[in-house]
């Protein structure tokens, strides 16, 4: 199966993305005439089966997706969208910070940075529903956490703090970066829920 | 839910944290208004110090990290990343930057050296550290002491980006070097740069350095930094080039865009039209030694 996934290449972890999704669809067996590319403007997104929202700073972030012409594009486009940290922060319809301009696609509270700075960051293997395998090493930076799923918000994940890992359709949102630690299950169950 | 075994402070967290600044302007600051003025403008993080590097040539005498209340201050007025400037050696004032919140410590020769013998032991702190390099030896032997980022040590203070390029220009050619090396001229070449065997050897596989290394020291304009970025950096850090320019709203503005864009000259030459004028520049040349940064810690 040929597959066009589209890792948004404005700021943050894009490299890191882009060899994940590498990764996981090697494992899914389809990496024979597929394609992980950057996306900076929006026709990059012609053909994507997916968008990759990486993890970087969201007031950056958000503010280069409104100056270079892609919050509608984002909005419509009609691919699956897996987004980290601050890409969490975007999809969500409700964020306590008016420096942040989100794209609203999944009916949630997102509060930013609600662990701490960055010495509060950390490690830890948390159970994730939809997985097989045991728990997931999910690695936190200054992440955020959904205080509220609205409808259709399926979590996957929750800590004291909040909820960690969402779901919704084609969507899936998460607080910490798969990206980095090397395992690839919840880009495969995101490749699964796209029919991938 | 309760979690066992949470780790903080792990190298992979550190590493992380640096990669989410990538494609990324971190600006000096000395104050809120100009961090607020930073975070609008889009900079990733702010790097808050005493006074800006020209400031600090103008001035002379030693200068140190930042009053923890301006740290406190910067702190409370943004939500982006706080970095904090260090002297090199200086761990009392890493300790306190950690203690403050800080982010990201620089360990700057910026700053005047606290310590001519030794760096910081970087691996004992939770928080990540940035330190700069003018060559791949240097680059590696930070990394060696825990440095989760790098940076060109370039000649701040100056708004002459003629160092900068000339450090990004040694550490990649060093890195395309040791890639045509077999193993047994690796290690003869780390031994040559006093770096270990294994970074360099890491370096060859990998094509670049193990962590991110961004460009600083000299860059004044949207070109600057978009220059830096085809020679292959990370991301930039304007010191003096931002506040000490006529327009500072707008030329932060202009140079985010110009690293969002960096091979787009179209882009580049729009955001460079009508800017004011850029900091006053210094030709590195009329420097004396006692006044040259870069040599400070080897």
């Amino acid at each position: 199966m040929d597959v066009k996934i589209g890792v948004l290449a404005l700021q943050g972890d894009v490299s890191e993305h882009i060899d994940a999704f590498a990764a996981a669809l090697a494992a899914c067996g389809c990496e024979k005439g597929s394609s992980v590319v950057e996306i900076r403007s929006p026709g990059d997104l012609d053909g994507c089966a997916a968008l990759a929202l990486p993890g970087g700073e969201s007031t950056t972030i958000s503010r280069l997706i409104d100056k270079n012409g892609l919050y509608e594009p984002i909005r419509t486009f009609k691919g699956g969208i897996f987004a980290t940290c601050a890409g969490m922060v975007l999809m969500a319809t409700h964020v306590a910070d008016p420096r942040v301009h989100s794209l609203g696609l999944m009916d949630m509270t997102v509060d930013r940075n609600a662990f701490g700075r960055q010495k509060e960051s950390f490690e830890a293997d948390i159970p994730v529903t939809g997985i097989d395998g045991g728990p997931f090493h999910a690695i936190f930076i200054r992440a955020p956490v959904v205080t509220a799923a609205g409808t259709g918000v399926r979590v996957l994940a929750k800590l004291d703090q909040g909820v960690v890992a969402t779901e919704r359709g084609r969507y899936m949102a998460l607080a910490f970066h798969p990206e980095l630690g090397g395992d690839f299950r919840l880009h495969e169950r995101f490749l699964k829920n796209l029919g991938i | 839910m309760k979690l066992e075994e949470l780790r903080f402070g792990t190298e992979l967290l550190k590493r992380g944290f640096a990669s989410m600044q990538k494609g990324g302007v971190i600006m000096d600051v000395v104050n809120a208004e100009q961090a607020k003025i930073a975070e609008t403008a889009g900079a990733v993080a702010v790097m808050s110090l005493e006074r800006v590097p020209s400031d600090i040539r103008k001035q002379g005498g030693v200068a140190r990290m930042a009053d923890p209340e301006k740290v406190r201050e910067i702190i409370d007025a943004v939500s982006i990343p706080v970095m904090g400037k260090v002297r090199i050696g200086h761990f009392v004032e890493a300790q306190v930057l950690e203690v403050l919140g800080v982010d990201m410590i620089d360990e700057s020769e910026v700053l005047t050296p606290a310590d001519e013998e030794y760096h910081i032991d970087k691996k004992q702190f939770k928080i990540p550290f940035v330190c700069g390099a003018r060559n791949l030896g240097e680059a590696l032997r930070r990394i060696n002491e825990g440095a989760a980022m790098i940076r060109t040590k370039g000649e701040a203070g100056t708004g002459n980006v003629v160092e900068a390029v000339r450090h990004m220009r040694a550490i990649m050619g060093e890195i395309r070097k040791v890639q045509g090396m077999d193993e047994q001229e690796r290690i003869s070449y780390a031994r040559s740069i006093e770096a270990p065997a294994e970074l360099v050897i890491e370096c060859a596989r990998r094509g670049r350095l193990p962590v991110v290394n961004f460009s600083a020291g000299g860059i004044a304009t949207p070109s600057d930094a978009a220059m830096m970025m085809q020679l292959g950096a990370d991301g930039v850090f304007v010191g003096s080039g931002i506040f000490k320019s006529s327009n500072p709203e707008k030329m932060a503005k202009a140079i985010v865009e110009a690293v969002n864009h960096f091979n787009d000259a179209k882009v580049i030459a729009q955001v460079s039209t009508g800017l004011g004028d850029a900091m006053p520049g210094l030709d590195v040349h009329t420097l004396r030694a006692d006044e040259v940064l870069q040599t400070r810690g080897r």
